[in-house]
C-alpha cells in the first residue's frame, strides 16, 4: 500500500477556530472535507501538508436550507450523496442533483462533499501519479518540474477541471460564499476560474468555502447533466456537459446555457447557446435543429488535449453528441445522459 | 506408485455389485458444499501473507529503475545505509545468480546486476524498522545510469537486433520462435473453395488480483530459511530460492498462506521473495515486503499483446481445410513462461474444431516493458479471439449460421488432433446447443435492431499438461493422508489454493471416498516442510491432477480400512461399505459402526493409519520438438453467447448478457464451477471492453492504479447466465 506522508490533524469546532488555524500555518496547512481528493493526492505526494484541518466538527457547514427569496443554501460540507438525493435540489436544480449523483461511486459520494468537488484539484494523466512515476519523467509543470508532457514546450499547465458539479452550478448561476480573514465574500461561480491548470481557482489558502447558494428557478426551468466516462460506476469525467433551458408557459425557450468540463483547465461556457435556442419550442424538429447548432458551436469551441486519459480526438468528437443529448434530456425533463 | 492416468485401485461402484458407475449416487461430489475456508475469508479471519507479524520484524522496500533500458554505471547506497533505522541495503551484487521459471530461459536477477530493462525493474532493496524509514532510505540511494535505446514496439524488436535487451541472447531481441506445420497447408489453401484472412491485435492485460504480492522471511539460528509468500507455485519458489541463495533446498521452507487471487500473476518466482530472504539472512531478523498496487502493475506477468494474422481455408459447406497463423508476441523485458506462451499460441487452437491441416509461426520478442507471463487461459486467449472472428467471417461469406458453422467443424470425441493431442470426452456440441437454446438464438439473432446483436464463440483448454517445467519422472501431484482414531483425516497436499477452492476439493474427494463428513477432514497445504510436492496452481491442472492423486491415496486407505473391518466381521471385504460417516455390511446393513470405530479397528489390526497417493500423466502429445507442450490428459470445452449493443454515435459497446456453457467433466462442487465460469466470463468481457495494460511514449506504465487500469465493478458487469 502507498504510505500516507506524516501529518497532524486538527479538528476545530467552529469556523473561527478553523480560520485561525489556516492563518497560523499558512501554506503548511490543508483543509480536509471528505478527503476523497486530498488523501490520494497526499499519497502521491502532490500535496504534503504538515497540518490537516478537518471541517468535520463544524455542523453549520453541513446541510441544505432556505436562504430566503427562493434561494437555496447548500453547506460546503454537505455530502454529494445528500445533494443528489435532496428533494429541493432535485426540483430547483436538477442538473446539479444529476451531476452530484454521478461523481465517482456511492462510497465516495457519501464521503465527498459539494465544497470539495467545487474546489477539486485539476487532473492530468502526467500529474495524478505516484512520486516514483512522476520522478521517472523528471516531473511536470504542475508539480516539482518545468516540463509539460501534454504540450511539448508548453509553459502553461493544461491539467483539466474535472469537477462534475462545477458546470452545473455555472448554468444555475450559483454563488459561492467564502469566509476569510477579511470576512465574508460572495462571488458568482463564473468568477472563480482561472485558465491555468496549475491553480485554476481564485481562492486564497487562508479562506474557506462555506456555502453554495442557488438562485430561485421557476416552473419552466429545465436542466440536465451529461457525463462521458469509461465505467458507469466510478470514473472521473472524460467530458461533462451541463445544460439549462428556461421555458415560458407555452413551452418556448426564453433562456438557455450550456457549460462543458474536463476539456481544459477551467469549465467552458458554450457561446451563443441562448441565442441559438431562443424562441424555439423545446420539442420537435425545430428544437433538434437548434440543439444541433449549439452542439456544432460547442464542437468548434472544444479542443480537448491529451491531459486526462482517453483519446483526445474521440473526446472532441463526443462533445457535440453529448451537448445535443443533454439538451434533449433537459427539454424532456429527463437526464442524466450517461452511457452504460 | 500410482498408475499413469488411471487409479491403481478401482472405485467401489466399479464392481458388479454397484452397477454402472454413471448411476453411482455420490454423497459429497456434485453437491454445492461451502468452501472449507469460506467462513474464515468471509469473516476476515483468514491469514494472508501481510497478516503475518513476527517479533523484531523489519519492513523492506524496493528501489526501481526510472529508465526503460539502461546500463547501471554505479550505485551508492552509503547514505541510505547510514539512515537511522535502516538495517540493510542490498543490490544486484548480493544476489548475482540468475533464475527464471523455465530452466532453459533463466534471464532474471532478483535485483538488476548490470542493466535495467523496463521502468520498474528492481535495482536495490532496503530493510528498515518500518515502511516509512525504508521508503526514506530508497530516496537516498544514488544510481548512475547510462540510458540505452528503449524498444517499445515489438516490430522494432523483431527488425532490430541491437542493442540487445539480453546480451547473452543468440537471436537478437527474439525471445522464442516456433514454426510448426501439420499437413500441406499451402496446397489446401491453393485448392480451397473459400479463404478468409485477417489481421488482429490483442492488447496487453494484467491479472489485477485483489491481494498485492507479499513475502515474509525468517532465518533461524540453525541456518534454516522460511519464506511465507503469496505464490501460486510453492515448489518452484522453493527451487529458485535454493539456487539463488545457494542454500541446501532441504534447509528452506516455503509456505503459502491464504491467498487473495492470482490468475497466473503469482506463478513466477518474484524479486521480493529473494530480497526478503537475503535481507533476513543479513540482518538475522524477520523481514516483510508488501508490494504497492503500482509495483504489482510493474511486476505484471500478464497477458501478452499479440499481433496475429490468420488465413482459414474451407469448403463451400463450411468445413475447414486449413488454418495458417503468423503471430508476433510482445514479451516485455524477461522470458518468464514465454517459451510456453509461444508454443501455446499455436498448440492450443486445434480444438474443438477439426483442422485437417494447420501451420503456425509464432515469434516472441523482448521489449522494454513490464514482463508478460501467464494469465488465465495462458497463451490461448489471443489466438482464440482472432480465430473465432475468422469463423464468423467464414460464416458471413458462406451465409451460414455461425453456430451451425461451428457444429459442422466439431472435431468429435475420443480423437486425435492434427498436432497430435489426445482428445477424450468432448461436450462441445452440448455446450453449443445449450447457449443456442438459452439465448433464444434462432428466434432472436439478427432481429434485435440495428446496433444490437448476438455473438457466439467456442473454446477448449487444458487440464494441466504432461510436461513439468523441469524434466523429471516423479509424480506431478502427491498426497498424504493421516488418520486419527477420533475419526478425523488430515490431507497433506502441495497444491496451492489461490481462491479456486483446491483445499476444499481435496477434502470433498477424501470425504466421498471414505464416506465421511467434510467437516471431519483437515487440509494442510502448500508448506514444503509438511507436504509432498505438487507442481502448483497453474495450467488449470489442480483439480484434475491433485484430485486424482487424492482419489489414489483415499482408495488405498479405504481398502486397508475395509479389509480390517472385513476381517473383524469375518466377511468378504467387498461387503464392507463406507458412507455417511458409517461403515456397514452391505448384505446385513444392521451391522453398522461409525467411521471412527472402523479407524480404530483398522489401527488395531494394521498399524498407525495413513496412505500416500500420486498422479502422473500418461505419455501424450505429438512426436516432434514441442509436441508435448499443450498435451493434456483431459480438455475442457466451452461455448458462450453474448448479447451486445453499440452506440453508433459514440462507438461505445455495452455487453448486456452472457450465456455460458462449459464441459468441465464432472463438477465436484457445482457452486465452485459456477464461480469459475462467471469469473472467466467477467474477465473476458473486461479484457475485451475495458482493460489495457499499456505504456506511454516513455515506456512508463500508462496508469498503474486501479483507477486508471479499468476493471469492471459489479455495476459494469453484464448479467451472466450459466
Amino acid at each position: 500500500m502507498l504510505r500516507l506522508p506524516k501529518f497532524e490533524v486538527r479538528t476545530p469546532e467552529s469556523l473561527d477556530a478553523a480560520l485561525a488555524l489556516l492563518a497560523e500555518f499558512g501554506p503548511d496547512a490543508r483543509v480536509i472535507a471528505g478527503g476523497t481528493d486530498l488523501v490520494p493526492n497526499m499519497k502521491h505526494e502532490l500535496v504534503t501538508p504538515r497540518i490537516v484541518v478537518s471541517l468535520a466538527r463544524i455542523p453549520e457547514l453541513r446541510g441544505v436550507g432556505d436562504a430566503g427569496a427562493g434561494w437555496l443554501r447548500l453547506g460546503a460540507m454537505t455530502s454529494l450523496a445528500d445533494v443528489a438525493a435532496d428533494a429541493r435540489v432535485r426540483a430547483q436544480a436538477p442538473a446539479l442533483a444529476q451531476a452530484a449523483g454521478l461523481v465517482a461511486g456511492p462510497q465516495l459520494r457519501t464521503m465527498g462533499t459539494l465544497g470539495g468537488n467545487v474546489l477539486l484539484d485539476t487532473r492530468c494523466q502526467w500529474y495524478n501519479q505516484t512520486y516514483f512515476w512522476r520522478e521517472a519523467l523528471g516531473f511536470c509543470l504542475k508539480k516539482d518540474g518545468t516540463l509539460c508532457h501534454v504540450v511539448e514546450g508548453g509553459s502553461k499547465c493544461v491539467a483539466a477541471a474535472s469537477n462534475d458539479t462545477a458546470p452545473a452550478l455555472m448554468t444555475l448561476r450559483a454563488e459561492l460564499v467564502f469566509v476569510g480573514p477579511q470576512g465574508r465574500r460572495v462571488t458568482p461561480i463564473d468568477d472563480l476560474w482561472l485558465a491555468d491548470g496549475a491553480a485554476n481557482k481564485k481562492c486564497a489558502s487562508d479562506e474557506l468555502l462555506v456555502e453554495v447558494r442557488l438562485p430561485p428557478t421557476g416552473p419552466g426551468h429545465r436542466g440536465a447533466y451529461g457525463k462521458l466516462r469509461e465505467r458507469a460506476s466510478i470514473d472521473f469525467p472524460l467530458l461533462g456537459v451541463a445544460t439549462r433551458i428556461e421555458l415560458d408557459a407555452r413551452g418556448t425557450i426564453t433562456d438557455a446555457d450550456v457549460v462543458l468540463t474536463a476539456l481544459q483547465a477551467r469549465p467552458v461556457r458554450v457561446k451563443r447557446a441562448a441565442e441559438l435556442l431562443l424562441g424555439v419550442r423545446a420539442e420537435g424538429d425545430a428544437f433538434l435543429a437548434a440543439a444541433r447548432a449549439v452542439a456544432d458551436q460547442a464542437h468548434r469551441q472544444a479542443h480537448p488535449m491529451p491531459n486526462i486519459p482517453g483519446d483526445a480526438e474521440w473526446r472532441r468528437a463526443m462533445v457535440p453528441v453529448y451537448v445535443r443529448r443533454t439538451l434533449e434530456a433537459a427539454a424532456r425533463g429527463a437526464g442524466p445522459v450517461h452511457a452504460v | 506408485m500410482a498408475a499413469r492416468d488411471q487409479h491403481g485401485i478401482g472405485a467401489p461402484w466399479g464392481d458388479a455389485a454397484a452397477g454402472d458407475p454413471a448411476n453411482r449416487a455420490f454423497q459429497v461430489v456434485g453437491k454445492p458444499h461451502r468452501k472449507i475456508d469460506g467462513l474464515a475469508k468471509a469473516t476476515g479471519r483468514a491469514q494472508y501473507a501481510d497478516d503475518l507479524v513476527l517479533p523484531g520484524m523489519l519492513h523492506a522496500k524496493t528501489l526501481r529503475s526510472p529508465h526503460a533500458h539502461a546500463m547501471i554505471v554505479a550505485i551508492d547506497a552509503s547514505k541510505a545505509k547510514a539512515l537511522p533505522g535502516v538495517h540493510a541495503v542490498i543490490t544486484g551484487a548480493d544476489l548475482p545468480i540468475k533464475y527464471g521459471v523455465i530452466p532453459w530461459t533463466q534471464d532474471e536477477h532478483a535485483l538488476a546486476l548490470d542493466k535495467v530493462r523496463f521502468i520498474g525493474d528492481e535495482v536495490a532493496a532496503v530493510a528498515a524498522i518500518d515502511e516509512d524509514t525504508a521508503n526514506a532510505a530508497l530516496k537516498l540511494i544514488r544510481v548512475e545510469y547510462e540510458p540505452l535505446h528503449a524498444f517499445l514496439d515489438p516490430r522494432e524488436s523483431l527488425a532490430r537486433p541491437e542493442p540487445k535487451i539480453h546480451e547473452e541472447s543468440k537471436t537478437g531481441n527474439v525471445s522464442k520462435h516456433v514454426d510448426l506445420a501439420f499437413g500441406d497447408v499451402d496446397a489446401a489453401l491453393a485448392s480451397a473453395e473459400v479463404v478468409v484472412e485477417g489481421d488482429y491485435v490483442f492488447h496487453g492485460t494484467t491479472h489485477a488480483a485483489i491481494e498485492p504480492h507479499c513475502a515474509v522471511a525468517q532465518f533461524s539460528a540453525e541456518g534454516r530459511l522460511t519464506v511465507w509468500s503469496s505464490t501460486q507455485i510453492t515448489h518452484y519458489v522453493h527451487r529458485a530460492l535454493a539456487k539463488v541463495l545457494e542454500l541446501p533446498i532441504q534447509k528452506i521452507r516455503v509456505v503459502q498462506p491464504a491467498l487473495g487471487g492470482a490468475f497466473g500473476g503469482k506463478s513466477d518466482p518474484f524479486s521480493l521473495e529473494f530480497c526478503v530472504a537475503k535481507l533476513a539472512m543479513f540482518t538475522g531478523r524477520p523481514v516483510k515486503m508488501l508490494y504497492t498496487r503500482e509495483e504489482v502493475f510493474y511486476c505484471h506477468r500478464g497477458r501478452h499483446p499479440m499481433k496475429l494474422r490468420y488465413r482459414t481455408a474451407a469448403s463451400k459447406d463450411g468445413k475447414i481445410d486449413a488454418v495458417d497463423a503468423k503471430i508476433l508476441i510482445d514479451g516485455g523485458s524477461y522470458s518468464s513462461f514465454g517459451l510456453v506462451t509461444t508454443y501455446y499460441s499455436g498448440q492450443l487452437l486445434t480444438g474443438p474444431y477439426h483442422f485437417p491441416t494447420y501451420r503456425f509461426d509464432s515469434t516472441r520478442v523482448f521489449t522494454n516493458k513490464p514482463p508478460c507471463g501467464p494469465k488465465r487461459g495462458h497463451g490461448s486467449v489471443q489466438p482464440r479471439f482472432a480465430f473465432e472472428v475468422q469463423l464468423d467471417e467464414l460464416a458471413e461469406k458462406l451465409a451460414l449460421d455461425p453456430i451451425e458453422l461451428r457444429r459442422r467443424n466439431f472435431q468429435g470425441d475420443f480423437t486425435r488432433t492434427v498436432n497430435g493431442q489426445r482428445i477424450t470426452s468432448n461436450g462441445f456440441l452440448a455446450c453449443l446447443d445449450e447457449v443456442e437454446r438459452a439465448s433464444g438464438w434462432r428466434a432472436r439473432r439478427a432481429k434485435l435492431g440495428r446496433g444490437r446483436g448476438l455473438g457466439v464463440a467456442g473454446s477448449m483448454y487444458i487440464s494441466g499438461t504432461n510436461y513439468p517445467v523441469y524434466p523429471n519422472k516423479m509424480p506431478q501431484a502427491g498426497i498424504q493422508l493421516a488418520v486419527e482414531r477420533s475419526g478425523r483425516v488430515t490431507v497433506f497436499t502441495g497444491s496451492n489454493d489461490i481462491g479456486q477452492g483446491s483445499n476444499s476439493m481435496v477434502a470433498y474427494v477424501v470425504a466421498e471416498e471414505l464416506g465421511m463428513d467434510v467437516a471431519d477432514i483437515r487440509v494442510v497445504a502448500a508448506d514444503t516442510d509438511l507436504v509432498p510436492v505438487d507442481l502448483g496452481a497453474y495450467s488449470s491442472r489442480v483439480t484434475f491432477m491433485v484430485g486424482n492423486a487424492t482419489i489414489d491415496a483415499a482408495r488405498k486407505l479405504r481398502t486397508q480400512i475395509a479389509g480390517a473391518v472385513a476381517k473383524e466381521w469375518q466377511i468378504d471385504a467387498a461387503r464392507v461399505r463406507m458412507g455417511n460417516g458409517k461403515v456397514f455390511d452391505l448384505d446385513s446393513t444392521e451391522r453398522c459402526i461409525t467411521t471412527a470405530e472402523a479407524f480404530q479397528i483398522a489401527e488395531a489390526r494394521c498399524d498407525t493409519l495413513g496412505a500416500t497417493g500420486s498422479y502422473n500423466t500418461p505419455t501424450l502429445g505429438g512426436d516432434y520438438r514441442g509436441g508435448t507442450i499443450g498435451a493434456s490428459p483431459a480438455y475442457s470445452f466451452t461455448a458462450h453467447v453474448v448479447e451486445a449493443s453499440v452506440d453508433v454515435e459514440t462507438g461505445r459497446i455495452t455487453c448486456h448478457k452472457v450465456w455460458i456453457a462449459h464441459d468441465c467433466g464432472r463438477a465436484l462442487n457445482p457452486m465452485l464451477v459456477a464461480g469459475q465460469m462467471e469469473g472467466s466470463a467477467y474477465m473476458g468481457i473486461a479484457e475485451a471492453l475495458l482493460e489495457d495494460h499499456g505504456v506511454n511514449r516513455f515506456g512508463l506504465h500508462a496508469g498503474p492504479s486501479l483507477l486508471d487500469y479499468r476493471i469492471p465493478t459489479s455495476v459494469d458487469t453484464p448479467e451472466l447466465r450459466r
